[in-house]
């Protein structure tokens, strides 16, 4: 309790005082989840929303498996898979991301991308059909149905988006994998947090999950305001 | 005056199984057409004919003289608005809710049309209220005045008053029946209610497992219907065909 305590202590100086290494690592988780982010929801909600407007997903049977599958991946297999296919002597090896960040994005894309679509899929679908032939009833073209769908689903499209923000932010096992935790290049807050704990360095580490939770709470608290409006 | 709609031999099946039959229907312009007949007769599908929001599986619809072909489709449509027994409002306000197939139409819903809308609902003081927290009733009449407001050429409703008071129940027939009597427009109005039918309708076509059995000026189909089904439909009886 009383080790806690300290680190608690010391993890509070080292957040007010702004510690440069860690406005560093929290620099790069940005920089990471963010960009993964942006990236997963640039390609799944069209995607969701492609497949969720439809009566019947095409070929629904083999495909909502595998999205459904996606959805729980495990960081370390999709860091495993990425790592095979960006060393040296995988497929593409010759974009030299590993151990880079392009690669931690790789990565937490893989990761969130099935959980966007298939939130907003799922969402869309839950839609009651009568608003469907409503809004076909009252005039609307095929695109303008789709855009009030998607701005009637709005909820499950955020909480998608939130699902996936979560999932990656606090992942480890890939971003270890394929990003190597090197400092100043490819530290982020999970992989920093194991390695300060290995070396006994409570203090920091609790710091950088104070840090961690802050960023996920901060990022909640906006995308709930947001569904709020 | 020609028909409005033309139904010959109008079907509509679903996985195989025929739901809607019609060998022959013609619904005149500006009358208003009461559809009675048991649950799951085909009065919600022949609607969704009508409104073409679906293709048929086979035979003729024609209206206002012209085939409907799916090029077509989308014009016609925007003539037609149906009124479903679930309002279906929008996550918007009244007004946006209101003004919303006008919008589609690329129309800046008109503001004093609006108030004038939502006085004549009494729900002036609920314009900027989100739609989805108005009780039912007040859903409902949103609901027809988002109809309405567009002056459709066609009117179809599909029982919009089932699950109402009697106050709401009046005021959504007293609406519809001012509209009518003001544009003229062509009613069609599904209803379970043999006496909201008798009270609304200048003729009635009664459906029985698809199939349309009896179609006639509602005053010698409520007194003398020629057939026994019907007859046994006014009695309250369950009715097979």
């Amino acid at each position: 309790m009383e080790t806690i305590l300290d680190a608690l202590q010391e993890a509070l100086g080292l957040l007010t005082g702004f510690d440069p290494a860690l406005m560093e690592v929290v620099g790069m988780t940005l920089r990471v989840t963010g960009g993964a982010l942006l990236l997963a929801t640039l390609i799944g909600l069209p995607l969701g929303a492609a497949l969720g407007l439809r009566d019947r997903v095409p070929a629904g049977g083999c495909v909502m498996p595998i999205i459904y599958t996606g959805m729980g991946l495990p960081p370390v297999v999709v860091g495993l898979f990425v790592y095979l296919m960006l060393s040296n002597q995988g497929p593409l090896g010759r974009l030299g991301w590993l151990f880079k960040p392009p690669a931690m994005i790789v990565a937490q894309v893989i990761i969130a991308l099935p959980l966007i679509v298939g939130l907003t899929l799922t969402s869309l679908r839950s839609i009651d059909p009568t608003v469907k032939l409503q809004v076909r009833s009252l005039g609307a073209t095929r695109a303008q149905t789709a855009w009030t769908l998607i701005r009637e689903a709005r909820l499950g499209v955020l909480a998608a988006i939130i699902a996936a923000f979560g999932g990656i932010i606090s992942e480890v096992g890939a971003v270890m994998l394929v990003g190597g935790n090197i400092e100043g290049q490819t530290r982020v807050l999970t992989t920093a947090i194991v390695l300060e704990t290995r070396r006994g360095n409570f203090a920091l580490a609790l710091a950088l999950g104070i840090l961690l939770m802050g960023l996920a709470f901060g990022a909640n608290y906006l995308f709930h305001r947001l569904s709020d409006e | 005056m020609p028909p409005i709609y033309t139904l010959h031999d109008l079907q509509q099946s679903y996985n195989g199984r025929r739901v809607l039959a019609i060998d022959r229907l013609d619904i005149g312009r500006g009358e208003v057409l009461a559809l009675v007949g048991p649950s799951g007769s085909g009065k919600s599908t022949l609607l969704r004919l009508l409104n073409f929001l679906e293709q048929p599986s086979g035979g003729a619809l024609t209206f206002d003289g012209e085939p409907v072909t799916p090029r077509l489709a989308l014009a016609q449509r925007r003539r037609v608005t149906t009124v479903f027994q679930r309002p279906a409002l929008l996550h918007r306000s009244v007004a946006a809710n209101i003004g919303y197939g006008q919008t589609l139409r690329g129309i800046k819903p008109d503001n004093d049309e609006l108030a004038a809308w939502l006085d004549r609902l009494g729900l002036s003081h609920l314009a900027r209220q989100s739609a989805p927290k108005l009780s039912a009733g007040e859903a409902q009449r949103v609901a027809l005045a988002r109809a309405l407001i567009l002056r459709p050429d066609v009117l179809l409703l599909d029982e919009p008053s089932a699950n109402l008071d009697p106050y709401n129940i009046g005021l959504i027939e007293r609406l519809v029946a001012e509209a009518h009597s003001e544009t003229g427009m062509t009613v069609v109005w599904v209803t379970h209610d043999i006496f909201q039918a008798r009270r609304v309708a200048g003729r009635v076509a009664f459906l029985l497992e698809g199939r349309l059995v009896e179609v006639a000026d509602a005053a010698k189909f409520f007194t003398a219907p020629a057939t026994p089904q019907a007859a046994a439909f006014l009695r309250g009886e369950l009715v097979y065909s």
